[in-house]
């Protein structure tokens, strides 16, 4: 089982990424935003960071990126991608995932220890946890604040792909308190807060976020 | 028309602009004899900004025997780069080498919060880089002016913004610091820089150009107007030289960071690290090409000569004197062998960093700078580097100092009923410096890197540096300013006893310190007396403890006026861990039935603390005494606890006593404990007295007794003070009152949101 993890120049997650990986099991292959190859991977993250600096719009420089292309085509034909935070940024961007991510209502930078509700555990990045489960994972970013037009979360609500929502304090005011959505098939799911950040009780509030990285190992081996 | 040498030669009396560049008559007399002409444009440009207080320490150098004179042997051998390198490197076994330094960015972080601050997290990055050693983590001590001060909701929001806008976007996760307020920091904040990095012990680069024919490569961002020293001076029309006319537009003394170029040079540079093609490295930060070059020569071997013209330039028609005072961010610059260049070039380019070959190392002894052909500079660069001026500032203990530390506070109104402790308690918790400093450190990102063991509230922030063996490193950064000016020399020492401690109670071993010593004017001799004593107090100190200072900054001219702020001598102290699987949390209720113990002696002393500022506005008498020796001990008995796996949690005393200590084990594991107090002595002295050399620890009930047999066979006073109440959300102190945590939680974290939203 291999997964791969994306650098894009000012991606910061990423070695963090690839520990997750290897901690579940898989193997770990670094992917170069500058190379149209995906390396024969079975699925991809989108790691967190500050691609491009946030130049012009958090992920809208790495949407372009020689990889991004691949992973575009690839996802449309069923290949399993996490973005994480900067990562979710750029799957919206790229028009895998509806909606965009917003300035914090605070306006601050936030770096929290966040309580988040499992609401769709039928994606293939959530298949290890129960429906409703609330877990403990890090929220780090300063665009955090979801939103999409009415008619777009109405059918995300509808359609079951709020995936994750942030139970208890809302950290960014995102709508409807979403966390992280999915496409319509689950195989494509983005999210802020950090899974990678949460594998070890040592260096993260938990090892909650471990579940993401073993769920994507169930659904490729199902697939 | 370009000032060349030979042109400075045809013209020795043209008059020059040395004194609005900062120099004085008689240095620049001296520039005029080193070179046997007038200098040029461009090397007055150098002379000036490297020259500086702040490039050349020469007020504050020749206090430095004090830190060799207190070095022993068995210190020196753990140290494998000292003061004189970009930062101090220290063995910290397994094959590891740690590299640690603090910086001040004081006077910029107040014209500009923002962009002062984040460019002080940028240039102490780059100085641990230029050590070779990947950067692991960043923290930062503030100090502002009162709270509820208007200029301070200008300058904190900025401050904290700039230090996580630069930090978090860096990729470096922020793992602790200090927020203070005081008055005296009013018109002078505080804005101090640490950065952490590791390396294997044999990655070691020193910033040197050896090596005739080597080529000398500038790399990272252009060069542009931003951060020029004097660029009133080098901008105006008297200035010759300046063909740029008076359309020209100037740009901010501060500099402007970007952190996403940084982010990419460090990656970058540690591939040409990884590669083995870096002879030698230097980063580009105060004084810009001006320091890189004069650094790398005066270390090296031979001389070098520079071509400034290939530098790439972000503003058109600069001068050489511009291009090398310049303090552009996120550049480099480094010495390479001629055939590694193309590989050199090569990672440069797959990480899209403009990278230029701009001179070589010669087999002379001259620094000489040539701007399209013609020489602009032509120096030996240790007289730039190493040989600046150097002063031996007059020294008086000021006259107030008698009176200062005559009004003690004994006089002061003392709290005695169980309501008026009880009140006092909480009142203390929601006091600006005590309250919960989450308001700063939530816009810091503490998880990037996967590598942070504890952050704040942690009394230390503890990094990971080997993911096989848990071998990590421990740091903290403390200085109460009240103490230093009470009694420079005692109050340095409690700094350097605090951070000592604080490491101490993660289960960590202290191993060595820097510092960033802030201070007024060096022309005062009051000021003087407080730097030569703090030097003094630490560098002994230092000696007693048996771990070396490795490195430090000097911020001179923290003053409004007349007026200077407290001495302000930030002690940071480093210790290793050989598995961070063993450290010791800060909070209680972890384990079931846990005893809590305080370690130490309790004297009534409130001169400088908390309660006399918070309560009184109150300062005066003498600080808490100092016993270096009880600090050992007791970092010996936290050790050996840990160790052992006879602790369960522990957290120092220091500002506010006893009374915030309960508070914050409490908040921190969320639940409750109950306290006895001493009946043979004052509640109000358990609660708040502030002497040094004490640790509240949680023991598991299975190792209390374990444990105080050890603290009674090695000498170390201890006293069984009371016990975890896993059912409890309760801080109850007998004959003072019931705490509800909800109580205490309302007032210790809602003081910093509420002051700063």
């Amino acid at each position: 089982m291999r997964i791969g993890a994306v650098t894009f120049p000012g991606t910061l997650d990423d070695s963090d990424t690839i520990r997750a990986i290897k901690a579940s099991g898989a193997e770990a292959v670094a992917l170069w935003h500058g190379d149209a190859d995906l390396k024969g991977v079975d699925a991809v993250i989108l790691p967190g960071g500050f691609s491009y600096g946030d130049y012009l719009r958090a992920g809208a420089i790495a949407r372009f990126a020689p990889v991004m292309g691949e992973i575009i085509a690839a996802a449309r034909g069923g290949l399993p991608v996490l973005g994480i935070c900067n990562g979710f940024q750029v799957l919206c961007e790229a028009g895998l995932l509806p909606g965009a991510l917003l300035r914090n209502a605070g306006l601050h930078f936030v770096c929290r220890d966040q309580w988040l509700k499992v609401e769709n555990a039928g994606t293939a990045w959530t298949s290890r946890y129960d429906a409703g489960a609330e877990i403990i994972i890090p929220v780090k970013n300063m665009d955090g604040r979801y939103a999409a037009p009415r008619s777009v979360v109405d059918e995300l609500e509808g359609e079951g792909r709020v995936v994750f929502r942030y139970a208890g304090l809302n950290p960014n005011g995102s709508t409807d308190d979403i966390a992280g959505i999915s496409d319509p098939t689950g195989r494509i799911v983005g999210l802020m807060p950090h899974p990678e950040h949460a594998i070890d009780a040592l260096t993260g509030p938990s090892d909650d976020g471990l579940g993401m990285f073993l769920s994507v190992l169930d659904s490729v081996v199902a697939a | 028309m370009i000032d060349s040498v030979d042109n400075a030669k045809a013209t020795p009396e043209q008059e020059q602009p040395f004194r609005e560049l900062g120099l004085k008559e008689d240095e620049y007399a001296r520039i005029r004899e080193i070179l046997g002409r007038r200098p040029t444009d461009a090397e007055l440009a150098m002379y000036s900004v490297m020259w500086s207080e702040h490039c050349s320490y020469k007020s504050s150098k020749v206090h430095w025997k004090h830190w060799s004179a207190n070095t022993t042997p068995e210190m020196k051998a753990k140290m494998l780069a000292g003061i004189g390198e970009n930062a101090g490197v220290v063995d910290i076994g397994d094959g590891w080498a740690v590299t640690f330094k603090l910086e001040s960015h004081n006077h910029p972080s107040y014209v500009e919060p923002y962009q002062g601050a984040a460019t002080g997290v940028g240039g102490i990055v780059r100085d641990i880089m230029a050590m070779g050693a990947r950067p692991l983590a960043v923290m930062d001590p503030l100090r502002f002016g009162a709270p509820d001060h208007p200029d301070t909701k200008r300058v904190l929001p900025g401050v904290v913004a700039g230090v996580g806008g630069y930090g978090n976007c860096l990729g470096l996760p922020n793992i602790g610091g200090e927020v203070v307020f005081d008055a005296s920091y009013q018109g002078n904040p505080l804005v101090n820089a640490l950065c952490v990095g590791a390396m294997r012990t044999e990655d070691l680069h020193l910033a040197h150009a050896s090596g005739t024919g080597n080529k000398v490569i500038l790399f990272g961002a252009r060069t542009g107007l931003d951060g020029i020293g004097g660029v009133s001076v080098l901008a105006s029309e008297t200035f010759s030289g300046d063909e740029g006319g008076t359309g020209r537009k100037k740009l901010p003394a501060v500099q402007v960071g970007d952190p996403f170029t940084e982010k990419v040079l460090i990656e970058c540079c540690l591939e040409l690290f990884a590669e083995g093609i870096v002879v030698g490295i230097q980063d580009l930060g105060g004084a810009g090409l001006s320091c890189a070059t004069s650094e790398l020569a005066s270390a090296g071997d031979g001389g070098m000569l520079v071509q400034l013209d290939r530098v790439p330039l972000r503003a058109t028609g600069m001068t050489p004197a511009e291009v090398l005072s310049s303090e552009s961010q996120e550049r480099m610059c480094a010495v390479v062998k001629p055939s590694d260049v193309d590989a050199f070039m090569r990672v440069c380019a797959k990480w899209d960093v403009i990278a230029t070959e701009i001179g070589e190392v010669t087999d002379g002894d001259r620094l000489v700078i040539t701007w399209h052909g013609e020489t602009v500079v032509d120096v030996p660069p240790r007289t730039v580097a190493h040989e600046g001026p150097m002063y031996e500032r007059p020294i008086e203990r000021p006259d107030y100092q008698d009176a200062l530390q005559g009004n003690g506070p004994e006089q002061l109104a003392r709290p005695s009923t169980p309501d008026e402790l009880r009140a006092e308690v909480v009142r203390m918790a929601a006091s600006p410096n005590l309250a919960s400093r989450r308001w700063v450190t939530e816009q810091y990102d503490r998880y990037v890197r996967g590598g942070t063991v504890l952050a704040q509230p942690s009394d230390s922030g503890m990094i990971r540096v080997d993911e096989e063996t848990g071998r990590g490193v421990a740091l903290a950064t403390d200085c109460n300013g009240r103490f230093v000016k009470l009694d420079p020399y005692t109050g340095t020492q409690l700094a350097l006893a605090e951070a000592y401690r604080n490491v101490a109670v993660t289960g960590a071993t202290p191993l060595a310190v820097t510092n960033c010593l802030n201070f007024g004017s060096p022309e005062d001799p009051a000021v003087m007396w407080q730097f030569e004593q703090a030097v003094r107090g630490l560098a002994e100190g230092c000696k007693e403890l048996g771990i070396p200072v490795t490195g430090g900054n000097v911020s001179f001219y923290n003053q409004t006026g007349t007026t200077a702020i407290h001495p302000t001598p930030v002690v940071g102290v480093l210790g290793v861990i050989d598995d961070v699987r063993r450290r010791i949390p800060t909070g209680i209720g972890a384990e079931a039935g846990e005893s809590l113990l305080l370690l130490g002696d309790t004297r009534d002393e409130f001169g400088g603390s908390e309660w006399a500022h918070v309560v009184h506005g109150h300062l005066g008498g003498l600080p808490p005494k100092v016993d270096l020796a009880r600090e050992r001990l007791l970092g010996e008995v936290l050790l050996a606890g840990s160790r052992d796996g006879m602790i369960s949690a522990a957290h120092d005393l220091s500002d506010g006593g006893l009374a915030q200590t309960l508070v914050e084990t409490c908040l921190i594991g969320e639940v409750g404990a109950r306290v006895f107090l001493d009946q043979d002595q004052d509640p109000f002295v358990q609660l708040f007295s502030e002497s040094a050399g004490r640790v509240l620890v949680a023991v598991p009930r299975s190792e209390e007794l374990r444990f105080t047999e050890m603290c009674t066979a090695r000498g170390l006073p201890w006293r069984r003070t009371g016990v975890v109440d896993p059912e409890s959300q309760s801080l109850e102190i007998q004959g003072v009152g019931d705490l509800p945590l909800a109580e205490l939680r309302e007032a210790w974290e809602g003081t910093l949101p509420a002051l700063f939203g």
